[in-house]
């Protein structure tokens, strides 16, 4: 009992470590470049948190990281590797926009709730891909997933321009699509916060009862611990992975229809696959794939992101500075072991003077 | 009501800082009184400190620019509207602090970033790609007193100046040029992403070539990014290889594999004669190998003189807001660069210049009817 207390509190301390560390070091390479890192520290939080409006937009990044970082850390859960967030996004994303322009007419809470479901469904769908083959065929989810990223990217350029619309953007949906709520708008002075915050913390729940207290979800944590003892204890590996694979891009097409229609309400050409999805990797490693810690690990990043803008301006930072403190915090959850080294011997250190006296 | 607050207190906040820069602020705002009062104080203060600079004339005028995806540092288009910007500034001899640009990682940082160049308080704020139409107009929905401009798209609301390109014009004489310096009778055509603006360079490239000489294939292909390298230098690659000799690429950074695969060919076959035409910037010094230089001319597309133009019209004349202006050759928008054309090539290319310049030759703006 009490060593289970302390390993929370050390697998706590690990990613608060992380994070110190990592602003620890962002500060450094400032100051080594010529930079005022309290400065650009201040500016950033001033940025965010003094004003409705940037910590409304934070919070609105924070939400589809959410979903983004869940997701990958289902697939993880079960002892894989998705990297294809980002297509599964790509993929909700315009399907749910594809329904919201198709029937615009529909009341808005049925209109909201079928676009959001054929998000997740797309999503579902595209990571089943990668599951089916795995399961299947031993094909790596890894190198599957990262095709079908570009699959997804072109296709659904292919869509926007040949089938949605005939330019770069589509029209923007309806307002009985839209996610927005007026008093969320209001209170966060204009932001493009959405009701799609709120889903989240939903999700975040439903995320920790099905992991925790239903078989389904010990069975792909099983899975991911020992795939071989699983098997062995009469679980089939074949549908674990299939589901795992197709939670993940689900919760991914989640965040994708709400990434559309809450906060741009139409989908365009893009250039490159949607850095929420590969944040969401970022953001679960740092929640160590616990729904609440990836919870706030995603405002945190959300912060970051939307504070990385002021940064130039008010600080006469690089803004890329703000991604060095985001790497060098996943470098330094990855790096757990270290930390865990020097709190294991300063622990020792306090336990042999406590022991003396 | 919250909005009001919200400016009140970006003000308040961003006072300090505008403090801190000693130089005074002009947001043409005069419906909100608290803001305005926080602005007098800074200006006052912000004229007192600034006396001790030069005698330079202090024009109250600030321009901002949000960068699409590519970044500032693009080497094409938003680089040279961020050059543009500075040389605006070193023009009117104004200091640092009288041009900012915002960057753009994501597309969801265009309306934050639009916002918060609002909320610093900029004369101008500056869209630069048609990526960034849908933003410019929500956001100068929002703020109808500010002025907003957009590049390469034409936006219908009255606080926005859309500053268009007869890129058309200039790909039209780059095919001249391709046409005319081919050997095999094949050139390439490497576009960004399928989208009106490059159709503009599609379709004055193909009919500049045409012009010269219509038994010339002309091989088109999309990147369908401006970002990746790789991509450019496998269609590159795949064109050379099918025979065609001058590929002219109308795709930001992705042009950069397409001159790494020239390089490469020529390295590893000195005798072999290929040229790349660059885009929107002069692009001769990419085109240095060994042997010389292989960028046969680049067509120039003025978004830094653009901006130039429209800041100071505004400071005259007042803000042209809602209007479209289109840079053509005409205007000096666009142009195209003597490079390594042959003597022969060069002057046909004046030549179709000329032409379109007195109206003999109307070069069509899209390959598809609207």
């Amino acid at each position: 009992m009490l060593t289970q207390n302390n390993n929370r509190l050390n697998n706590l301390m690990v990613p608060i470590l992380s994070i110190i560390l990592g602003f620890v070091f962002g500060a450094l390479l400032m100051l080594l470049f010529g930079y005022n890192p309290i400065t650009a520290y201040q500016a950033m939080l001033d940025g965010v948190f003094t004003s409705p409006y940037f910590f409304g937009e934070a919070l609105r990044q924070a939400t589809v990281l959410t979903f983004t970082g869940l997701g990958f850390a289902i697939a993880f859960k079960a002892g894989f590797f998705n990297i294809g967030i980002a297509g599964q996004l790509l993929v909700g994303w315009v399907s749910a926009i594809w329904v919201a322009l198709a029937f615009p007419d529909l009341p808005r809470i049925v209109l909201v709730t079928l676009s959001l479901v054929v998000g997740i469904v797309a999503g579902a769908v595209w990571a089943g891909i990668a599951g089916a083959l795995r399961a299947y065929f031993g094909t790596s989810e890894v190198i599957v997933t990262i095709m079908l990223n570009y699959t997804a990217l072109h296709f659904t350029n292919y869509l926007i321009r040949n089938v949605l619309s005939t330019g770069n953007t589509t029209e923007r949906v309806g307002e009985n699509a839209s996610l927005r709520i007026d008093w969320l708008t209001n209170l966060t002075a204009g932001s493009r916060l959405n009701v799609g915050f709120f889903i989240a913390i939903i999700v975040v729940a439903l995320y920790w009862v099905f992991m925790t207290q239903t078989t389904a979800g010990f069975e792909v944590r099983a899975v991911g611990l020992n795939p071989h003892a699983s098997s062995y204890a009469g679980m089939s590996a074949a549908k674990n992975i299939i589901l795992s694979m197709v939670l993940s891009g689900a919760l991914a097409g989640l965040g994708g229809a709400i990434h559309g229609l809450g906060t741009f309400g139409n989908i365009f050409t893009q250039s490159g696959l949607p850095n929420v999805g590969f944040n969401g990797i970022a953001v679960a490693l740092l929640g160590l794939g616990n729904p609440i810690g990836i919870f706030f690990s995603s405002i945190l990043f959300g912060v970051l992101d939307v504070g990385a803008g002021f940064l130039p301006n008010r600080a006469g930072v690089p803004d890329e500075m703000a991604s060095i403190v985001i790497a060098a915090i996943i470098f330094f959850v990855g790096a757990n072991y270290l930390i865990r080294l020097i709190m294991g011997k300063l622990k020792s250190n306090k336990q042999a003077t406590e022991g003396g006296e | 009501m919250t909005m009001l607050k919200l400016r009140t207190l970006l003000a308040l906040g961003t006072s300090a800082f505008v403090l801190a820069a000693c130089q005074g602020q002009d947001a043409g705002d005069t419906t909100d009184t608290i803001q305005d009062d926080t602005e007098d104080t800074t200006e006052d203060t912000g004229e007192e400190t600034a006396d001790n600079g030069e005698d330079t004339e202090d024009i109250d005028f600030r321009i901002a620019m949000i960068t699409d995806e590519g970044g500032v540092d693009d080497r094409s288009f938003n680089q040279s509207a961020w050059e543009g910007m500075n040389e605006w500034a070193d023009n009117l001899g104004l200091s640092d602090d009288h041009f900012a640009y915002y960057q753009s990682n994501d597309s969801s940082d265009f309306v934050p970033n639009l916002n918060q160049a609002n909320a610093d308080g900029y004369d101008i704020i500056y869209g630069i790609g048609f990526m960034l139409l849908d933003a410019v107009n929500d956001v100068a929905d929002q703020n109808p007193d500010q002025n907003f401009g957009i590049v390469d798209d034409i936006s219908d609301r009255d606080n926005v100046v859309s500053l268009t390109f007869r890129d058309h014009e200039a790909a039209f004489l780059a095919g001249v040029a391709a046409a005319q310096t081919t050997e095999t009778g094949r050139v390439g055509f490497i576009g960004g992403i399928a989208s009106p603006v490059i159709d503009r360079f599609e379709t004055g490239f193909t009919e500049g070539v045409a012009y010269v000489d219509e038994s010339i294939e002309v091989d088109v292909q999309y990147a369908e990014s401006f970002s990746d390298a790789g991509v450019g230098q496998q269609i590159a690659a795949g064109m050379f290889a099918s025979g065609a000799d001058v590929v002219y690429h109308a795709a930001g950074a992705v042009g950069n594999g397409v001159f790494t695969e020239a390089r490469n060919r020529l390295e590893s076959d000195p005798d072999s004669e290929i040229w790349v035409i660059g885009v929107d910037r002069d692009q001769e010094e990419e085109g240095n190998w060994d042997g010389g230089n292989f960028t046969l001319t680049s067509t120039l597309k003025g978004v830094g003189s653009a901006i130039e133009m429209s800041a100071n019209q505004t400071i005259e004349e007042g803000f042209p807001g809602g209007e479209t202006i289109a840079y053509g050759l005409e205007e000096e928008g666009v142009d195209v660069t003597r490079g390594n054309m042959s003597d022969d090539a060069w002057a046909a290319v004046e030549e179709a210049r000329q032409a379109i310049l007195d109206g003999e030759i109307e070069v069509t703006e899209f390959s598809y009817s609207e």
